[in-house]
């Protein structure tokens, strides 16, 4: 399925006619639909999108991330979230809970979050911990991916990053913003999750992955022992 | 992105237990050289330690000797950390960490007597060769001293004599001798060794050098040292210097003759090309 | 003699075709760290190019709030020429960094990331003339690589006018042609496929009758070129 796309280069021409739509990554140049990014081309009905294969992550209102605070001030956190925009954590959008004074007690500088993007707005990301499962990292190991191949790591309904958290038996939390947490019981396990996970990021346009995969997963393992 | 402390507290837990991806702490990267790689050079190279990629780069000129070394030519080695290689390079004259490395690898060729200075004296007191070493970043994921010393050991290893014009004083670049640039035969090398905790490794990838807490490099040519430079700040028990040294002993050894058959391979494999 | 028939350069000393490119190689993906990165030669000529960005850019007073920034560097390997090149920008190199920043600005689109900058770092390993557009080549494939929106790519190749004689793709030794009206040396980018002119450069001696011929043999020439861009762009693995 993911073969039968076609890689495309900015400028090329996708589609002829008045009936096509352009979608993300494309813009229409009179009867043309031309690529503005180079990605695959894909078209769902009317709509011809272009699915990048590279370039700095997109935040979108919903996406979980984890990011690093970098600044503290009176009202908040400024993170990187490994994007082009600034991004803050007011301690509004926090836990009831959250009313020290000194906001370094809760989020330090240097100290990673999970987080979710509430706003995106032209001067900046908004984030917010309102949600279950989101706060302050303790433990294990980032790695960091292309943000584009997320999808491909968590797999449809995280099938994907099922098999994986099975297999090395490690709590792992993938970030849109191509920020991976991974934490296991010991090293090694924590090693196997992340050359796992490097390994579908450097095959992710292949298809039955998932196949490839448990297998890879498997002589691995057997290695070990 | 910024390195969080997340990430260094667990690259400095793994190494603490002394436990690495696919290596040993005393394990280098896979190393490739290849000879040759830049057509007006008297002497190129591209060394890749794992990711790490650097290049260096000969050349000649005719120059006036030292008062004090009316017989020998001479040399300048560069460093180069360039912004194409890490986002954390950033334009503008080399900083304290590329002249450090210039100067270290500098001192490992002139203290080992890797060069025959004396041979590359046209006319005493007049006219003698002079050697620009130039090392250039291409990728940084660690370790970019030890793969700089690779290099430029390999370019030089690499490089032929230009004709000379005495009549008219000007060297004929593009136009090479046979004659290879005098060299011992010996491979000279840099080892430089880091600590965390109170363990040892080498050849660090990109977050366990800045992870690391303290390093010390040596130079070594057949078992001598030459050069040795400590840096970073944590200080070293005599202790750990001694099993430093022990380490260094063996692995040097090891190292050069390794890396002495790599260049080998690459400079017959440029010879084969022609 | 009123009437000078006979061109001095009639055949070139390599052997090409006047409208012959040098054999072309380039690649993606070289520089791991990069967010793009492309190498991109004409014959003994190469050059490489990394992408950085978008990313927030500092100082904060540089950035620009309506749209992300272009910033081009361009320089030479001490080693790429004959004469040692001394480690460093010269005033030749600034130079061309800001024409190929004007070279390639016009395709770029920035418009969705103000207050940002690409840094595109250009660097030639060998030089055998058209350097300039060696990096152009290169740059422009990096800049598709690490998914940049762009309207279009970039292509760019050096026309020469040695003696009467219009050529594609300058080699040095054509550079430094003496005889007759000696050489003219021209540097041209257009974008790929509406081929607007981006960039032109010349030193030498030409009418304006001849300028127009040799932009229009490096439209062409520049038609090569772009087939290439896309198949490397195509075809490399991820």
């Amino acid at each position: 399925m993911s073969e039968e796309r076609e890689k495309v280069i900015p400028g090329e021409i996708l589609e002829t006619g008045e009936d096509w739509l352009p979608g993300e990554g494309t813009r229409r140049e009179g009867k043309n639909i031309v690529a503005s990014k180079f990605g695959l081309k894909e078209v769902q009905s009317r709509l011809v999108k272009i699915i990048p294969l590279s370039g700095v992550y997109i935040p979108r209102r919903g996406n979980l991330v984890i990011g690093v605070i970098t600044d503290i001030n009176f009202s908040g956190w400024n993170l990187d979230i490994n994007a082009p925009y600034t991004s803050f954590l007011p301690l509004v959008e926090c836990p009831r809970f959250f009313n020290k004074e000194d906001l370094a007690e809760y989020f330090d500088i240097g100290d990673m979050v999970v987080c979710k993007v509430k706003a995106v707005k032209r001067k900046g990301v908004d984030l917010s911990l309102k949600s279950i499962g989101l706060g302050k990292i303790d433990d294990g190991m980032i790695i960091y991916i292309n943000s584009n191949k997320v999808p491909r790591v968590i797999g449809k309904e995280g099938s994907m990053i099922k098999i994986i958290k099975d297999a090395t038996k490690c709590e792992i939390v993938v970030g849109q913003n191509g920020v991976v947490w991974i934490k296991g019981n010991k090293a090694e396990d924590e090693m196997l999750a992340k050359e796992t996970i490097l390994f579908i990021t450097s095959k992710s346009f292949v298809s039955g992955l998932t196949d490839k995969v448990q297998e890879w997963l498997k002589e691995k393992l057997k290695e070990k022992k | 992105m910024m390195i969080s402390n997340l990430t260094k507290k667990r690259v400095h837990d793994y190494l603490l237990e002394g436990k690495r991806e696919n290596r040993g702490l005393l394990d280098y990267r896979e190393i490739e050289i290849e000879t040759g790689i830049s057509k007006n050079a008297e002497g190129s190279a591209r060394v890749k330690v794992g990711n790490t990629q650097v290049v260096a780069g000969i050349k000649l000129d005719v120059t006036e000797p030292y008062t004090d070394h009316e017989d020998e030519g001479t040399l300048i080695t560069t460093l180069e950390l360039l912004p194409l290689s890490s986002p954390r390079f950033e334009a503008g004259p080399p900083k304290i960490e590329a002249i450090e490395m210039a100067r270290i690898v500098d001192r490992e060729i002139r203290e080992s007597k890797f060069i025959d200075f004396k041979k590359l004296c046209i006319k005493k007191g007049e006219k003698v060769w002079g050697i620009f070493l130039d090392i250039f970043s291409i990728n940084d994921d660690g370790n970019l001293l030890d793969a700089a010393g690779i290099a430029a050991v390999a370019a030089l290893r690499d490089a032929k004599m230009p004709k000379y014009d005495e009549k008219e004083d000007r060297v004929k670049y593009g136009e090479l001798t046979s004659k290879n640039m005098p060299l011992n035969k010996e491979t000279p090398i840099i080892l430089t060794f880091h600590k965390i905790g109170n363990k040892i490794f080498i050849d660090p990838g990109q977050e366990e050098e800045e992870a690391s807490e303290g390093r010390i490099s040596f130079g070594f040519l057949n078992g001598d040292i030459n050069a040795c430079q400590k840096g970073n700040d944590a200080p070293l028990e005599l202790k750990e210097l001694s099993e430093i040294l022990d380490i260094a002993d063996k692995k040097a050894k090891e190292m050069s003759e390794k890396i002495e058959k790599i260049i080998e391979k690459a400079l017959k494999a440029r010879e084969d090309k022609k | 003699m009123q009437n000078k028939i006979n061109m001095a350069y009639t055949k070139r000393f390599d052997g090409r075709k006047f409208d012959e490119t040098r054999e072309m190689k380039a690649e993606i993906g070289i520089i791991p760290n990069a967010d793009g990165s492309a190498m991109f030669a004409f014959g003994d000529t190469v050059a490489i190019a990394a992408v950085y960005g978008p990313k927030i850019m500092h100082p904060q007073h540089a950035q620009d709030p309506k749209r992300g920034t272009l910033r081009v560097v361009y320089d030479m390997l001490s080693f790429s020429v004959p004469e040692r090149k001394k480690p460093g920008p010269s005033r030749r190199s600034q130079e061309i960094s800001k024409v190929t920043e004007w070279a390639l600005s016009p395709v770029v689109n920035l418009d969705e990331f103000p207050n940002t900058v690409v840094d595109v770092q250009i660097m030639i390993f060998q030089a055998n003339a058209s350097t300039r557009c060696a990096g152009i080549n290169a740059a422009a494939l990096a800049l598709a690589h690490a998914g940049v929106p762009m309207n279009d790519l970039v292509s760019s190749v050096s026309v020469g006018k040695i003696d009467e004689t219009i050529v594609a793709d300058v080699i040095k030794e054509e550079e430094d042609y003496e005889e007759g009206e000696g050489a003219t040396d021209i540097a041209t980018a257009f974008t790929s496929n509406s081929g607007k002119l981006t960039l032109l450069q010349l030193d030498g001696k030409i009418s304006a009758k001849k300028l127009n011929e040799a932009v229009e043999k490096a439209r062409d020439a520049c038609k090569e070129i772009y087939e290439l861009q896309k198949k490397t762009l195509k075809e490399a693995k991820e």
